[in-house]
Order: structure tokens, then sequence, then C-alpha cells
């Protein structure tokens, strides 16, 4: 190999930056659904939010000229669409799970429909912070070119972490998820905290939306998305509803993510349909191996639809 | 035929002079306009392949005596046949452009048969003279354009690698890889460019990591061939890479980045078929070319490209606008070592056989399968 | 709407409470299937009108061109039906699990390997006549996506997989496993630029129902929905399956075998979308390419919850979700609204549908129960 390509090197550093650049939506819209299936409701629609956020967050770069005030739009716009979500649900007989397939389609549908004219312009975006300074190797300097939304949500992993065990809040929201009964007893609003908890995750989740716009691959367009927001949700329940390991996962989507072109740039070109589709593949796999019929899976919330 | 005559201004001002309405029109009621329909399969300012045919029909607008209406994101299904019917049927349109590739075989051969008076002009060229004689298909030799960026991109690049993130690997694309690469052995005979199939025609993250990997490599210089070059562009500029654009210019999404692009020249090719409409001669159904007869072109050339870059690559330009030029010829070898084309054989543009290509040539690195 | 039947019924409500309860407590189930649905439908058009509204569009021409595209002329009604025809059979992919409480929504999936299936099968028996390959298709249409939805199945019942989430990714895998056969071991050496299979040949083509340009996937529909009311509803096995969907305890207490209603049921529900998968092949593309993963899986998810789970109630609301998709093209060419306006009224009417399920049993005149 010539001077300036590191040959077989490039799988590895493909994965590992593959997990930093892609891992991120999958991170944000995990530790929200994280959130807020613990609250015991379940949101599948974080699909649409994560597009809506997306859409959100470049048009008002564009317009502001500030990408972070982008992202924080692209936050509001995830709440008011977990808001929706929490408030459909809170009407009686109403299949969680069905609002978010609707909210999955009503997100999607908006955002594109508004977001028509946000495709040809240039955004401002994110910044990166170059975490490369120590090497000479101009692919390891690419590789380790961070984003800071990356770097909240890694810290924001072992937060949610403690919170869940050592907080108030966290205590509140993980009562409400195993017994709504429990919940009342204390004299909480259960539709109240699970409106806060699923608003909390549309939040991440358009946040989670923001990057995928702002950073990488950084520009808006329709097929941008295409299914990690609901992947993300699937994350959760392998991860059993553990922040630590939705981030662990995240990371090893990201990866896998990246697998796929970095072995056809070395030469590993049979069948790269089905390395693209990897990330499936993984999670069907960990799914069945981590999942039992006899037993409750460990850590999942009793309140859950689709845990009961 | 000789369309190099007429320059694309005079075009436009004589169809203008010829007051195109009352010249269709008289077909159907009085001063009606003619109706065109342009059908596209995805968003159609995708800075690619939908925008370059939106491009078209933008002129096609302008004109007196048109109207034009457009769908987008128009599935390759019997959707397809719908909306065709539709404009027909509800708008009354006379002349359709439906532009994917895939809506050929069988919507718009089913759809053809069915409404004999209505002319329907797919961007592909599908058509067989077994096919409906109300339908024809145009198509341009892009590989023409890729060919010319391929030098410049030879010139420019200073490690001699070359990226090339595709879709999938058909004979299209994989003509203007070669096409691409060859253009770049011209300048320099070490050249290589490093091919990356991201399975399908709009993957945007896949896309990215592409450039991300073929940059990796050591890639100074990447073009590609998906729907939306979008995110390949910028991506590339972002990290210090030079790129060639496709479909359209994208030039003002990396200024500084941006060499040069094959592209599309709909604007100039529409007006014309309007033209031949209405003077009665009728469009041939099957309709090609490339740079010499306007239906592609080559975008102007970015800052870094070099005085040598581009003296090279107007000199083969010229030859192209002047005689033509054989892109694939033998001597050729495959990138597996076997001979492709034989010493003394010249594929021209129109040759079937470059039609069914399903080698890369020597100097590309990547697999057809 | 119903207004007729309604009013009396209050009136008498207001006056004999005592006699009303029988009529009462025959209809007013009847009633509110009706009303609660429709008025959310309503309440739907409403919004999307103020939304569109909103963009400085007439909501009375958004009003007049759905009603023209959808259901305005005999074209029309036949768009509409063209496109509900795939729908029927998707949603019952997601309507037949709902009776045991299960949230499929990999209906795609199924399609695919139905279609993959189907020309398979047409493609080993290139001698055989017409109708037996014709059959053979559909039983392996619907084999080979039962068999993809039965895995769902299995592992929740087996291995506790959350069927929802295992649903989806096995929509990705067979999309991606459709791809590799396509743009490989399956591929047609002669479909250069768009990879498919080979064609199953024009003999084998099952086309349309006789006097309509609608294809025979409509009847299929019909007859598939009907049966699985019947079944649901009307036998030993329906009632078991309900127990079981209603309460998995009781139905192990009186000894049903709730993993064979689970693998059976999602035999059936794969069935009828691999079979649309088949109609697609058979009726429409001829063959199988990227084309088939059109997103009627995924839009019959829709139709299931909109028609509440109900096998026959799937019928007009496919039809309504087919006029919906009719009148996008209109929408656009003469409203200028985007392609994505369908997506946004259908969403909007999910919502609206899904919130009025709290309504059931609670309307003041229909409270005699």
């Amino acid at each position: 190999m010539a001077d300036a390509g590191i040959g077989l090197w490039t799988v590895p550093l493909a994965v590992i930056g593959g997990a930093i650049r892609v891992s991120t939506p999958f991170l944000f819209v995990s530790l929200g659904e994280c959130i807020t299936e613990r609250s015991g409701r379940i949101n599948l629609g974080l699909e649409g939010t994560l597009v809506m956020g997306a859409m959100s967050a470049y048009g008002i770069s564009y317009f502001s000229g500030s990408p972070w005030i982008g992202v924080l739009s692209a936050g509001i716009t995830g709440a008011l669409l977990g808001a929706l979500h929490a408030g459909i649900c809170s009407l009686p007989r109403v299949n969680d799970v069905a609002v978010g397939i609707a909210l999955m389609l009503f997100g999607t549908g908006l955002a594109f429909f508004l977001g028509k004219p946000l495709i040809e312009p240039t955004a401002p975006r994110l910044p990166a912070i170059d975490f490369g300074w120590w090497s000479d190797i101009p692919q390891v300097k690419a590789a380790l070119r961070v984003n800071v939304l990356f770097l909240f949500g890694v810290a924001l992993a072992p937060v949610l972490y403690w919170a869940f065990r050592a907080t108030r809040w966290g205590l509140l929201i993980r009562t409400t998820g195993e017994s709504s009964d429990a919940a009342r007893a204390m004299g909480h609003s259960v539709l109240l905290i699970r409106l806060r908890a699923t608003m909390v995750g549309g939040f991440l989740a358009g946040i989670g939306g923001s990057f995928l716009s702002l950073f990488y691959p950084g520009s808006w367009n329709e097929g941008l998305s295409s299914g990690q927001g609901i992947t993300a949700v699937a994350l959760v329940i392998f991860a059993r509803w553990d922040p630590m390991l939705c981030l662990w996962a995240s990371l090893a989507f990201g990866g896998a993510a990246a697998l796929g072109p970095a072995l056809q740039s070395v030469g590993v070109t049979f069948g790269y349909h089905l390395f693209n589709a990897a990330p499936y593949f993984l999670t069907l796999a960990i799914m069945i191996i981590t999942c039992s019929p006899k037993r409750m899976l460990t850590g999942a919330p009793a309140e859950l639809s689709i845990t009961r | 035929m000789d369309f190099s005559s007429i320059s694309r201004r005079r075009l436009l001002q004589g169809s203008a002079a010829l007051t195109l309405g009352t010249a269709l029109g008289a077909r159907s009621a009085a001063a009606a306009d003619t109706t065109i329909g342009f059908i596209y399969v995805g968003s159609r300012d995708d800075y690619g392949y939908n925008q370059a045919h939106a491009a078209g029909a933008a002129v096609l607008k302008k004109m007196p005596g048109l109207k034009v209406i457009e769908e987008e994101k128009v599935p390759e299904t019997d959707a397809v046949e719908k909306t065709m019917e539709s404009m027909i049927n509800l708008d009354g349109a006379t002349l359709l452009f439906p532009t994917s590739f895939g809506y050929y075989n069988p919507h718009v051969k089913k759809t053809a048969s069915k409404y004999p008076k209505v002319r329907f002009e797919h961007c592909g060229g599908l058509w067989t003279d077994k096919d409906p004689k109300n339908a024809g298909s145009y198509f341009g030799y892009i590989d023409e354009a890729q060919y010319i960026a391929g030098i410049v991109a030879g010139h420019t690049s200073k490690s001699g690698k070359l990226g090339f993130v595709a879709a999938k690997p058909i004979p299209q694309v994989l003509r203007n890889i070669n096409a691409f690469t060859l253009g770049a052995r011209l300048a320099n005979p070490k050249a290589t460019t490093q091919v990356i199939f991201t399975g399908d025609w709009s993957m945007p993250v896949k896309e990215a990591e592409a450039t991300n990997s073929l940059i990796d490599q050591g890639v100074d210089v990447l073009t590609c061939h998906v729907d939306g070059p979008k995110t390949m562009v910028e991506n590339a500029a972002r990290r210090g890479a030079f790129v060639c654009g496709y479909h359209v210019n994208q030039a003002p999404l990396a200024p500084k980045a941006y060499l040069t692009g094959a592209e599309w020249n709909w604007e100039a090719l529409y007006p014309k078929f309007v033209k031949m409409m209405a003077s009665g001669e009728g469009i041939p159904n099957f309709y090609r070319g490339g740079l010499k007869e306007e239906i592609v072109k080559v975008s102007p050339y970015g800052p870094a490209v070099s005085e040598t870059a581009r003296k090279h690559a107007d000199e083969v330009k010229a030859k192209f606008m002047a005689t033509g030029l054989t892109i694939f010829k033998g001597p050729l070898v495959d990138n597996k070592g076997k001979t492709v084309i034989a010493a003394g054989t010249e594929r021209g543009q129109k040759d079937p056989e470059l039609e069914k290509m399903d080698y890369l040539v020597e100097g590309v690195i990547g697999a057809t399968a | 709407m119903t207004s007729e039947a309604v009013d009396p019924v209050e009136a008498v409500g207001h006056i004999a409470p005592a006699s009303d309860a029988g009529f009462l407590q025959r209809f007013g189930a009847t009633i509110e299937y009706i009303l609660i649905p429709g008025a959310a439908l309503a309440g739907a058009l409403v919004v999307f009108g103020i939304f569109v509204a909103l963009f400085g569009k007439n909501p009375f021409d958004l009003y007049f061109y759905m009603y023209r595209g959808a259901f305005g002329t005999w074209f029309s009604w036949q768009n509409t039906l063209t496109r509900a025809a795939p729908l029927i059979l998707t949603a019952l992919c997601t309507a037949l699990p709902a009776q045991l409480g299960m949230v499929i929504i990999g209906g795609e999936g199924a399609l695919l390997i139905g279609a993959l299936s189907a020309t398979s099968a047409a493609l080993v028996m290139p001698s055989a006549p017409p109708l037996a390959v014709q059959l053979a298709m559909a039983a392996a249409g619907m084999i080979g996506g039962g068999l993809w939805i039965m895995l769902t199945g299995a592992l929740r019942q087996y291995r506790g997989v959350n069927e929802t989430i295992s649903s989806l990714l096995l929509v990705y895998i067979a999309l991606a496993i459709l791809n590799h056969l396509v743009e490989g071991p399956m591929r047609d050496p002669a479909s250069l630029n768009k990879p498919s299979t080979r064609e199953i040949g024009a003999a084998n083509m099952i086309g349309s129902i006789p006097g309509t340009e609608v294809h025979w996937g409509l009847v299929f529909g019909l007859i598939a929905a009907t049966v699985s009311y019947i079944l649901i509803y009307h036998t030993t096995f329906g009632f078991a399956v309900r127990v079981a969907g209603g309460n998995i305890r009781a139905a192990k207490i009186v000894g049903l075998s709730v993993g064979k209603l689970v693998l059976t049921i999602c035999f059936l529900a794969g069935a009828c979308a691999g079979l649309s998968g088949m109609v697609e092949v058979a009726a429409v593309q001829g063959r199988t390419n990227a084309n088939l993963a059109a997103g009627y899986g995924f839009t019959g998810i829709l139709v299931a919850f909109l028609a509440r789970q109900n096998p026959l109630a799937v019928i007009p609301v496919a039809v309504l979700i087919g006029g919906i998709g009719a009148s996008g093209g209109l929408l656009q060419r003469r409203l200028g609204l985007p392609d994505a306006s369908v997506l946004v009224l259908q969403g909007i009417i999910f919502v609206f549908v899904l919130a009025s399920d709290a309504l059931y049993g609670r309307i003041g005149f229909l409270k005699g129960r």
C-alpha cells in the first residue's frame, strides 16, 4: 500500500470512527426511550421524532445561522411530539404501541412536508472537537473528530444510570413503571409522570435527529434516518432498560453500520447488501440470545405493554 | 442527425418565436395549452438526478403555450401507471416525461399501448422496435463527461488514488467508473480508482461512511454515482478532499473542493424535443448523444484545477465536440487481468456491447459482485 | 351519514328509556362502529384542511381535488381500487395477529419474501401451463410469507422476543436478502441497469378483473378478508384465538395450546402479505426487483389499526387509504402541495381514530347499554 493509505487498519479504524460518528442518534433515541419505557410506556414514534428533529434543527439552523439554536429547537419539537403521544395515551383504552406507529407516520410526514424547501440550502453545521491532536496519522485524526453532542450523550448514560437508582425522580419513574398503583398510592399522578417521561424522551430523540442533519451525514434529506429511530427503540429492549447498556449497544450499532463500506474499501466485496443489514441481524441475534419465554426480561418495567 | 448546428440560446429564441401553443395546440382545442407531465422518482431538489430533470422542466415552463405539470416521489410500481393516466385523463397531458429508469418496463410500455395518442419520453434508452411507437427513450453518454472529469481528477490527485461512491454495480454505473478511471490514467498512468457500492440510490449514512472509508484509504479526489451527491460532496470537502460532481453542478456546496463534474443538459434537450413535436417531424424513438449533441455537459472548472489540467481536459473536450472520440477501445484489460476489448477493436458510444458492461477496467480497485 | 338512524333513537331514548334498551343493545355497538370512526375521519379532514390553509391553500379546493382524484371519475375509482388491493392483504398481516394481542408490523418483509418465493416457483416450472404456474406461485408466495411471519411468532412464543420489534427487523433483513438475490444469484443477465430476476412470462400474468383495470389482487383481498372474518368470529378456532387474545392465562387453564394458535395465526397473517407479494409480481411487475419494496406492508399497518383490527372493516379502510393515495397526485399538481401531504393526512387520521377509541361506550345517547 502506498504512503497515505493505512491498508487493513482501515477496518478497525472505520469501525471505531463509525461507532463515534454513527452511534450518536442511536444513543440519544435509546436513552430517551429508556426514560419513557421505565415509566411504563413505550413510544414507537421516536422514528418520527428523530426525523422531525433533524428537519427542524436544519431549518432553524439555516434561518437563524446558529446550529445550537437548531439543536434546541429539535429538542423542543421532540418534546412536543412526546407530549402529543402522552396526551393521546392518557385517554382511556388507547394503545400506546398504536399511537407510536401513528406518530411515526405523522412525524415523518410532517417533516417531509415542511422540509421540502430545506433539501437544497446548506445550513451552518455543528462544530467538531479535535481529539486526534496527538496523532500524526490523518485517518486517526479524522476518526477522532468528535462532536460535542456525542460527548454529551456519553456523559448522559452514566448520569441516567445513577439517577434511576439514586434520585427521587428516578425512583418515581421506576415506581410508576413497576406499579402505577403504588405511584398513585404515594399520591403522584401517573399520567403526569408519564407525560414528563415521554416529553424528556422526545426531547432527547429530537436532539438525536439534529445530529443527523447538523453533523453527520450533515444535511437534510428524506432518506436521512432510514429506520435509525425505530432500531434505537429495539435497542432499548435488548439493553434491558439500562442506560449504560444502551451506550454500549449504540456504539456497537454505529460500528456495525460502518463495517459494510469499510470492508469493501479493503477488498471484501461479497454480499455487501448482507453486510449492510448487519445491524439488524445483530439486534435480532442479541434479542434471541438474551430473551427468555420463562421469565420476564430482567429490568423490564412491569407496566410496559410490550412485556406483559 | 446533426443537432449541434442549433445552439441552445438560438433554440430557445426560435421556439418562442414559433408560438408553440398554436402549433401544438392545433391538435386539440383551439388555443388550449399543450400540457406536459414530468414524473420524478425522488425529490426534485435533491441536488442530483431528479433536480437535473426538474431544471429541464423549468425551462419548458417559461416557454409560451406550454403547461408543465409535475409529480415527485412516484414509486416504480403501478402507482406510476396511475400517475401517467391521471395526468392524461384529468390534466389532458399529451407529452409525458417519466424520468426514472425503472418506470419503463413494464409501466411505460403498458400505458403507452393504452394511450396511442400520447407521447411518452422515457429517460434511460430502453426503447426497442418491439415497443409502442408513441414511446421513446433518450439518454446521454455521460461517460464522456466522466472521462473529462477523470482527467481533471488525475491531474489534481497527489496520492494518485481516486474514490468512487456508487449505488449498484449496473452497466451504466460501471461505465462511468471505467470512463472516469481511463480519463484519470491519461493524466496519471499510475492513478487508481477505488469503488464502494452503497447498495441503493439514496443512502445518506452509507454514502457518508463510504466517503470516509475511501479518504481513510488515502483517496484525495472523489466522485459518485448516486441519486443525490450532496452527502458525498459535503463530507469529502469537510475532510479536505477534492470532488467531482455528478448529475448537476454541486459547486455551490463546496466551492473550493469542487473540481468539475459530469452534468446532464436536459435544459437544452427538452426544448429541442418540444420543437420537434411542434414542427411535426416528431421525436425519434431512440435518441442518444453526448457532449457534442448537448445532452451532457462538464461543470466549469473549480479554482483548484491547475492550468495543465484545464488545458488537457479542454483538448479532449474539443475532440469530443469535433469528431467524437472513442473512450473504450482495445486493448483494454479489466482489473482481473482479462482482456475485455481486443486490440484494434473500437467500441464507439453506440456499440450495444457497452450497454452490457460488467467489468471494471485495470486501475479500478473493487469488484462487480 | 347515520343521522336518520340515530335521531329516532335519541328521541326514543329521552321518552322511554326502558323500551330502547333492547334496540340499543342490538344496534348501539354497530352505530358506534360507524359513527365514531366517521366523526374521527371528519375531524381529521377538518384539521388537515386547517393545516393546508396555513400554507395559503384553499381547503375547499383540497376537499374537491381529493374527492375528484379518489372517487370523482371512473378512472379515479379504478386508481383508488388498484391502490387498495395490496393494502387489504397487507393489513390482514397486522389484523390477524392482533386478535391474539400481538402487534406485528413486518408485513412488508413477508410481502418481499412472498414475491421472491412466488417468482422462484414460476421460474422453476418454465413449461407448465399458466394456471398451474399461477397456483404454484400463489402457494409459494403464501408459504414463503407465512413462514416469515411464523418465525416472528415462534420467536415470541419460544424465546420471548418481542414480536413488534422482531417483525420490523425482519423487514430490513428481507430487503437485504431480496437485494442480494436479485443482484446476485437470481439476477437475469439481461436486466442490465435494473437488476431483476428473470420474468415470469406474459402468459403467466394474472391480468385484470374483466371490465376494469383493477388487478385480481382486489378479489384475493376481498376473499382473504371475508375468510379471515369468518375464521375469527364464526369458528371454534377463532373463538379459541379470541379467548387467548383476551387472557392468555384463562386460555391455558381451559387447555388451549397457545403456541399452536400463535404459530397458526402468524402463518395465516404472513400468508396474506405473501399473497400480496405474489400479486405484485404476477399482476404488476412480472418479475422481482427492488421496486417491490414500495411500502404497501407499512401502509397495511395503518389500515389494520384504522379498521380496529376487524378483518371486514379492513376493506372499506383500504379503499379510503387507497383513495387518499390516488388523490395525492392531484394535490401535487393542482394545489402545489408536496407529496408528503398524503403522509401527513394519513398520520392525522391515524391519530384521530386512535384517540376516538376513548369514546366507545361514552356517547350520551348511546349509553342505554
